[in-house]
């Protein structure tokens, strides 16, 4: 028969553990919020930026134009940039990307390809160190703190540019997740290097043809590191609304999960304290009887 | 008849800054200004650090300084991309010149290839800086 006061205590230990996941589970509605509308406000500028490239790579594809939008003629080496959170506590959030990251590694590896890894966020370079370690170039933290500053993205698009121009890789992907719902974040991996251009669908009727200054080239030159800056931010961006996202669905079933266990604990403690009390009242009635 | 205004919009990478229709904007193109009218020709540019001049009727209703941008011109538009936008009167000159400052000291104490690339970053940032006094002085 359980102690009563063990199961107190424990009764006591679940309900602050509560307390704490539904802290947790508000303040992450919160930022999820806050993320949202951040990523809602950043769409127009990769939007655009978007349409530029379309515009001038489609001028530029007989040419050949720029490694950075035509690649660097060989398929070999690979740069995945694994994008992650900085803390847990967030249901499936991390361990999902680096699912898919090692599943990409085993696939390319298999391919005969060269893979490199660059982390951004702690719990991914973490979890990826015990089997990859040899792989990863560098791991970066903190990134993803407080409001996401497009600097920050763009010092990562440089180092990239970087990387690239040194010539320790042919392509680049981002994976990270991307947001769909509070309830849904989907896993993706998106090129980054070389560009892929986008399909001019809503092909904004291109009176003739557009006048350049100073010139395409030039242009391109520094359009496309711009847009390999802009992606990383839009990315880090979705990944971030997605991580709060998987942070309060995985804090609410967390809080019902020790609702529930609570209910179970009580109704465990007044069985047992009924017992009890039946025990005391038959030991002193039976007491009386002998007399 | 159509109307004599071209719509304008600003982006940078957080938020659409501005989007609306305009009598006419001047940029600071890469080549020197230019000024959009309605029905321009289409065009593809990159700008200077400095000043847009946002036109209502004949007056200047906005100005704002930009930094690393975009312009893209169509016949019923111009987009201007750029990654920094500060209204004119805002410009803080200050935060600029310490950013320089502590780029020199990063650059008196390293050699070689990282002292050159921040040596060039110096050589852009004081170009910026220097659009920036000008923006706040005229």
């Amino acid at each position: 028969m359980p102690n009563l006061k063990d199961l107190k205590v424990r009764i006591n230990s679940v309900q602050s553990t509560q307390k704490i996941t539904s802290a947790m589970k508000m303040v992450a509605a919160a930022k999820l919020r806050r993320a949202q509308e951040q990523a809602e406000e950043a769409r127009p500028y990769s939007q655009r930026m978007d349409r530029m490239i379309a515009a001038l790579a489609g001028k530029m594809t007989n040419v050949g134009g720029p490694a950075l939008l035509a690649g660097t003629g060989s398929e070999v080496k690979f740069l995945l940039v694994v994008m992650t959170a900085d803390r847990g506590l967030c249901g499936g959030f991390n361990s999902s990307i680096v699912r898919a990251t090692r599943k990409r590694i085993a696939e390319l590896q298999e391919n005969g390809k060269s893979v490199k890894l660059l982390c951004v966020g702690k719990k991914g370079a973490d979890q990826l160190r015990r089997d990859a370690s040899d792989l990863i170039t560098d791991a970066l933290e903190g990134v993803a703190k407080g409001a996401i500053e497009f600097a920050a993205a763009s010092d990562i698009g440089a180092r990239l540019i970087q990387m690239f121009e040194a010539g320790e890789f042919d392509v680049c992907s981002l994976i990270y997740n991307k947001f769909q719902s509070a309830m849904t974040q989907i896993v993706t991996e998106q090129q980054i290097i070389p560009a892929s251009v986008p399909e001019e669908a809503d092909a904004t009727p291109s009176l003739g043809a557009y006048e350049y200054e100073p010139d395409e080239e030039q242009i391109l030159a520094e359009l496309l590191p711009r847009n390999v800056s802009t992606q990383v931010f839009s990315a880090l961006l979705e990944n971030t609304a997605s991580e709060h996202g998987a942070r309060m669905t995985a804090m609410d079933s967390a809080t019902r999960n020790a609702g529930d266990m609570i209910d179970k604990l009580t109704l465990t403690y007044n069985r047992t304290r009924q017992a009890f009390i039946t025990k005391e009242l038959i030991e002193i009635i039976s007491g009386a009887e002998a007399l | 008849m159509m109307a004599d205004t071209t719509l304008f919009e600003l982006v940078s990478p957080e938020k659409l800054v501005m989007s609306k229709s305009v009598s006419m904007v001047v940029v600071p193109g890469a080549e020197g200004f230019f000024g959009v009218l309605p029905r321009h020709t289409s065009m593809l540019s990159t700008l200077a650090p400095g000043v847009i001049d946002v036109y209502e009727g004949d007056k200047i209703t906005d100005s704002l300084f930009v930094v690393n941008g975009f312009a893209e011109v169509t016949e019923e538009r111009c987009t201007v991309l750029a990654e920094e936008v500060i209204l004119v009167d805002d410009i803080d000159t200050d935060k600029y010149e310490k950013q320089i400052e502590a780029l020199k000291d990063q650059a008196s104490r390293s050699e070689g290839d990282s002292a050159e690339k921040i040596r060039k970053n110096i050589e852009e940032q004081e170009h910026i800086l220097a659009a920036m006094i000008k923006a706040k002085n005229t």
